[in-house]
């Protein structure tokens, strides 16, 4: 480890957080299921192949457009569980809430959480609640995890992507992020710009439903787009070549981002979803996917490589540059 | 108009780039200044379109990376104390002091925190009566008058101060010509600064050095444009100052943004990491407003060392060498372990090289 103490950035998803799980979590956990480092990990029971995942959420504004931190505490459970291709069923949650917290905006929370679940066709079936001292803890932490079943014959892992597969985006890139920093920082932007937060599992189910070989399948949450496609490269050993002009980002966004100096592939995001999927098979599995409500601006915007083992992106102008992991935390420009 | 994909359309940027083979016969070594140039040409690859006897050197314009050590050293220590909170634009907290960073000492426990606008510091003020809330007052004239207004803001809050080590960029640009160090045949202005300062802040450079200058817009075709009405002005011989990106600068720049610049601040000399001391090229703030000034408010006393032996950055700013001449560079100097600010900065030239595969990239 580079640094003797904890820094944000190792909570940002990008290179801090995965030296720490490589140099700290997984030297001391190791095993040959967590050493996948998929987001999820599939357990096998007999016949059975279960699913198993878990997440934490600490956001600041607990509110903002599109969405809230029970919506997220759901979404992303869920979505972690579609990742590897099952059916999320049960979650746990565990709130940690600091004294002086307004009853009505838990109810809110709660509320969200079950909408959500209904949404999603999962039950919360045990649960755990602390309160800490007043400036101990921000509102509110909440963690889920989850499980799921992972049908037969579906075989969904970062390590699969091959040379020739095709890299589909199921929705616009960086609003989540983007809407969170506008509620947080009282930015207003004449287009509003709300969080897409969602749960994936229908849309996952969808393109199972036309293809048994979808490759990986993975959501660009902290990093964004650009640090997931540089992980998935890492773990099939492959590099990913993607077209700048097919990534679909709206116009709002693309203007907030521009403003503030962001760029939107390193921009969080909660409801899209990135497939690897053989070639031949993506025209069909790209046709199921705009057919759900949580598809519809799905794009194919690149293909995997086996040279250089890099992420590249071809520019407006036609050129190529590499798209880097994220590093540190993501800040706007300055100047 | 969205003022976005219309200036990155790749048939008029074809056109674009035939007319600057066509028109460019002579090696020309342009100078973007401002490191937001330096990275929009990297993101969208100009570079390896241009024809090869068309070179761009990166400047110092990146107010992160020309900060010298002493002053965030200064800032460090102003922030260990315990009534402080200091507040800070992005990048800063990443950058190597002598011995330490602003993002280290916040996990050490110091109250430093993230803004993006100066009136959040304001807000922070008062919000938080009883400490002294210390705004790190760095960028150029971009943003210089935004902490002007933050300051003429800021009656009876008696708790809100800046350090301020905002820099000018035409002064540094005459450094440049003045050492000569480096063959400079036009410069590529830059463009957020120029909507606050307008082109007449520039006409010095061609009158008393004869060297054209073209104020740019930061999309594809605004700096290929750019480049090209450079080419065009060397070729003619008549160099002078043009306005690129017409649809944000005028000539005589933002009036009242100048005046409030102009009220708060007084011009000083000050150091710049890279280039020494550079005269009339910083900003103090008047005695008029020395209530807010956090440096006489503050008494610290600093040890500042050199900037580690071996880092580039200096001459990377200067333009004299190239990221990838650094033995430090993607390899013990990583944006993720930067041993210089150039590495910090999203606006800095050897993360620019670094996140867009400079080195690691044929293409």
């Amino acid at each position: 480890m580079k640094n003797d103490k904890i820094l944000l950035s190792h909570g940002s998803g990008g290179k801090a957080s995965h030296e720490l799980i490589n140099d700290l979590f997984l030297p001391a956990f190791s095993n040959p299921i967590l050493d996948q480092l998929n987001d999820q990990a599939v357990l096998q029971f007999g016949d059975v192949r279960i699913a198993y995942t878990t997440d934490s959420y600490i956001i600041d504004p607990i509110f903002f457009p599109g969405g809230d931190i029970g919506k997220l505490a759901v979404c992303g459970t869920v979505n972690d569980l579609a990742m590897c291709g099952a059916r999320p069923l049960y979650l746990s949650t565990g709130f940690i809430i600091e004294e002086g917290l307004s009853i009505d905006d838990l109810q809110k929370i709660i509320s969200s959480m079950q909408k959500t679940a209904d949404e999603a066709g999962v039950k919360i079936v045990t649960g755990d609640t602390k309160v800490a001292n007043k400036g101990h803890v921000d509102k509110i932490f909440i963690n889920t995890s989850g499980i799921g079943i992972v049908g037969n014959n579906v075989n969904i892992s970062g390590s699969n992507a091959k040379e020739g597969d095709i890299v589909i985006v199921s929705g616009t890139i960086g609003n989540h992020g983007i809407s969170v920093l506008s509620k947080r920082e009282g930015l207003e932007f004449d287009a509003p710009i709300v969080s897409d937060c969602a749960p994936l599992n229908s849309l996952v189910m969808d393109m199972l439903s036309v293809s048994k070989n979808i490759k990986c399948l993975r959501d660009p949450t902290r990093g964004g787009l650009a640090t997931t496609l540089n992980e998935l490269a890492m773990q099939s050993n492959v590099g990913i070549m993607i077209d700048e002009a097919n990534i679909p980002i709206n116009d709002a966004v693309r203007g907030a981002c521009e403003l503030l100096g962001y760029d939107p592939l390193y921009v969080a995001n909660e409801g899209v979803l990135v497939s690897i999927v053989p070639a031949d098979e993506a025209p069909n599995i790209l046709a199921k996917m705009i057919e759900n409500k949580y598809g519809q601006d799905a794009q194919i915007i690149g293909e995997v490589i086996a040279e250089p083992k890099k992420v590249l992106l071809k520019t407006a102008l036609s050129t190529t540059r590499i798209v880097d992991m994220l590093a540190g935390e993501l800040l706007p420009r300055i100047c | 108009m969205k003022h976005l994909d219309e200036y990155r359309n790749p048939e008029l940027a074809k056109k674009i780039i035939s007319s600057i083979k066509a028109e460019s016969d002579q090696e020309m070594r342009l100078m973007e200044v401002c490191g937001t140039h330096t990275v929009a040409i990297f993101r969208s690859g100009i570079k390896n379109i241009l024809p090869d006897n068309i070179s761009l050197i990166s400047g110092p314009g990146c107010p992160v990376c020309v900060t010298p050590n002493q002053e965030i050293d200064m800032a460090i220590e102003i922030a260990k104390s315990d009534d402080v909170i200091l507040t800070t634009f992005g990048d800063m907290i990443r950058v190597p002091g002598s011995f330490s960073s602003l993002e280290k000492e916040r996990a050490n426990g110091a109250d430093i925190r993230v803004i993006y606008s100066s009136l959040d510091a304001l807000n922070i003020a008062r919000q938080n009566p009883d400490k002294k809330v210390v705004l790190l007052g760095i960028g150029f004239e971009t943003t210089s008058p935004t902490i002007a207004g933050a300051i003429l803001s800021a009656k009876n809050v008696n708790n809100f101060f800046v350090l301020s080590s905002h820099k000018l960029i035409p002064p540094a640009m005459k450094m440049l010509l003045e050492v000569g160090e480096v063959k400079i045949d036009g410069f590529i202005c830059p463009g957020h600064v120029s909507t606050i300062i307008g082109s007449k802040a520039y006409e010095f450079i061609p009158q008393e050095y004869g060297v054209p200058c073209v104020i740019a817009g930061f999309e594809p075709l605004d700096i290929l444009q750019s480049i090209l009405m450079l080419i065009k002005q060397i070729k003619e011989g008549n160099p002078r100052v043009e306005i690129g990106y017409k649809r944000a600068v005028r000539p005589e720049g933002n009036t009242t943004a100048l005046n409030i610049l102009n009220e708060v601040f007084e011009v000083c000399d000050t150091r710049w990491r890279g280039l020494g001391v550079v005269p009339l090229s910083g900003l103090a703030i008047s005695d008029k407003y020395s209530q807010y000034d956090a440096r006489k408010i503050f008494d610290v006393k600093v040890e500042s060392e050199n900037e580690p032996k071996g880092c580039l950055c200096g001459e990377v700013l200067r333009g004299i060498k190239i990221p990838l001449e650094c033995n430090f560079f993607a390899k013990s100097c990583t944006p993720d372990n930067p041993i210089g600010p150039c590495m910090v900065s999203s606006e800095g030239t050897c993360s620019a090289y670094f996140k867009y595969g400079g080195d690691r990239l044929e293409c």
